[in-house]
């Protein structure tokens, strides 16, 4: 199971790439495995305002619908809209191409709440 | 012999054949009896068919079915029991399968009076004052009972109340009607056994609540032993509880959702009342209430004034929820069960539900993960947990049962335990049966340590082996069209 050390991560299974004022997000290694197969995800809107640990999506695999929560909050500045023909990208490429969507953060000290990858990985064998 | 090819009706016949040859036109055609600017100007390219042909077609698709009448069908919170054949019967008399719902009331007193008296009888089994036959299966029921809630809080100008509180351990239908109905579905996670968490029900209450949606025995197979401190918890807070009665099965004659303190309860008489499920049933989901709610029941209700019945209508009620009265076929077939069975009969069946739900339980303990260590009631839930390290998944273990002639019981349901495996054999089943099936899974878990590829290559046996899900979801191709 990848988990890039430069990463954060949410108890909820996102990851979060912050790089200055934005982050990227999108679900962990562990989640994709987890979901199987994703066929359908429901990316948000562009300025939308995302609330930490609130609903930003959805995703649809062969097994199930899941929420996908936002680990900051702030305003919706890009999308992966590769996503909506290629929702295989989550599955192939889950910290890469398979990205969601990046926030302009409005509140960066959310960061301090997320995980880093020593405990994230520690979180998994919790639940393993 | 079922054949390993059938092609499309599209596919079949030739071009001038007839399935029905109609005698010839001995009266002047009709013109324009279509609009001309509607009338289409290519002929449509129907299927063209002898009889046997078409007879051929659907009989051989009619052998690729599997129902209860097949096979063992152990479907968790499905209920698929057998269907006596006595319902069919008698909801096929000409009295009342000839009938048109714009009758008048006075030439269909003896189809008002079935209406009338599964009301009545439904309501005794749930303990609620009144029912509506209207809704047209369970989430319909959902949906109705959710706007009774919404119309009783309204008529209080109680304007807040728009939240609908469901466990994490739900049906997806639960928060699906809150959505439908233009209320706010608020989760809170249960317990691991599927129970309600208390402290999260008391933290999520408030004077926006409307109502919680709860299965009793919980999707998990389990009775909710909290239920009277939930209901406090709920009514102190100014809501009310919605019983989904998914799992009615197990409780049918012992205990009523009534007397647990739920005040919208709906059935599904196409589980719990041996109506025919699947195959678009269709399903019935008659909603009860309690004596505040009444006055917003769908319009109109039967009622009966000495000894004659007619239709009445309140002012107060959220209106119509189907066209006419239900789907009468099938509340026809539910009222012949009830007055079959008898109360006694009705408490019986209840009981080997559960007896038999428990022996599987018990049975497949070893071979199987059983993670709740108590009496489940109607259903039990296993893993695949034990198989996990040979790399066989609960899906692998389902397809596998194909083979050995079974329908898979539900999987991954309940979500909040892994890699579920749940299985509901019902009253219907002998100890034979339910010996055949814990044999076939006793035999599987062998297999998944001994032979996994065989368990992970299945189904062997069927006209397909797996199909592949991903790509039809991806790329569903739902049209057929001329090579």
């Amino acid at each position: 199971m990848k988990i890039p050390a430069e990463l954060k991560y949410s108890s909820d299974h996102e990851w979060v790439k912050v790089e200055g004022n934005k982050a990227t997000i999108g679900i962990t290694d562990f989640a994709q495995d987890q979901l199987g197969d994703v066929v359908f995800v429901e990316v948000p809107e562009v300025d939308a305002e995302l609330t930490a640990t609130e609903g930003l999506g959805t995703i649809e695999s062969v097994k199930a619908v899941s929420d996908v929560y936002s680990p900051v909050s702030g305003k919706v500045i890009e999308v992966n809209e590769q996503l909506e023909d290629a929702p295989q990208l989550i599955n192939e490429d889950a910290y890469g191409k398979g990205w969601i969507c990046v926030v302009e953060l409005s509140n960066p000290a959310e960061i301090n709440d997320l995980l880093n990858a020593e405990a994230y990985e520690k979180l998994l064998l919790e639940e393993a | 012999m079922i054949l390993e090819k059938q092609p499309l009706i599209f596919e079949l016949g030739k071009p001038g054949r007839k399935a029905v040859d109609l005698p010839k036109l001995d009266v002047p055609e009709a013109d324009n009896l279509v609009p001309v600017k509607y009338a289409r100007t290519q002929k449509a390219a129907l299927p063209e068919l002898s009889q046997l042909e078409l007879m051929r077609h659907y009989t051989q698709l009619s052998n690729r079915n599997f129902g209860v009448d097949t096979g063992f069908y152990p479907l968790g919170s499905c209920t698929m029991k057998y269907n006596p054949k006595i319902n069919e019967d008698i909801s096929r008399y000409p009295g009342l399968s000839l009938l048109h719902p714009l009758q008048a009331t006075e030439t269909v007193q003896g189809a008002l009076e079935i209406l009338y008296k599964c009301e009545q009888a439904l309501a005794e089994i749930s303990g609620m004052k009144a029912v509506t036959m209207q809704p047209a299966a369970g989430a319909h029921g959902e949906l109705t009972g959710l706007k009774l809630i919404r119309a009783y809080h309204r008529d209080r100008n109680d304007l807040a109340r728009t939240k609908v509180i469901v466990p994490d351990s739900a049906h997806g239908t639960n928060p699906a009607s809150a959505a439908v109905c233009g209320m706010e579905a608020v989760e809170i996670k249960s317990e691991a056994d599927g129970s309600i968490d208390l402290a999260a029900l008391k933290a999520a209450v408030g004077p926006d609540t409307a109502a919680l949606m709860l299965t009793n025995p919980s999707t998990l197979g389990l009775f909710e032993n909290k239920i009277e401190a939930i209901a406090k918890i709920v009514h102190d807070a100014g809501g009310l509880l919605y019983y989904d009665g998914a799992n009615s099965n197990a409780i049918m004659g012992i205990v009523r959702p009534g007397d647990m303190g739920f005040d919208v309860v709906h059935l599904n008489l196409h589980k719990t009342f041996s109506t025919p499920h699947g195959g678009g049933g269709p399903g019935s989901g008659p909603v009860g209430v309690k004596e505040d709610l009444v006055k917003f029941l769908p319009n109109p209700r039967v009622q009966c004034n000495a000894g004659v019945y007619s239709w009445i209508t309140s002012e107060k009620s959220i209106g119509k929820m189907q066209a006419f009265h239900g789907n009468f076929g099938i509340i026809i077939r539910a009222y012949a069960y009830i007055l079959s069975m008898g109360g006694e009969g009705l408490r019986r069946s209840s009981e080997d539900a559960v007896l038999n739900a428990n022996y599987c339980k018990k049975m497949l303990e070893e071979a199987y993960d059983s993670p709740f260590d108590r009496f489940c009631m109607h259903e039990c839930v296993l893993t695949s947990l034990k198989q996990k390290p040979y790399g066989i998944h609960t899906l692998d273990i389902a397809k596998r049962l194909l083979d050995y002639g079974y329908h898979p019981p539900t999987i991954y349901f309940p979500l909040i335990v892994e890699e579920a495996i749940m299985i509901e054999p019902t009253e219907s089943e002998s100890k034979e049966t339910l010996d055949g099936f814990i044999d076939a899974m006793k035999k599987i878990a062998e297999e998944a340590a001994t032979t996994p590829e065989l368990v992970h290559n299945a189904p062997h046996n069927t006209i397909v082996s797996r199909l592949d899900e991903t790509l039809a979801a991806r790329n569903p191709v739902v049209k057929w069209e001329a090579q």
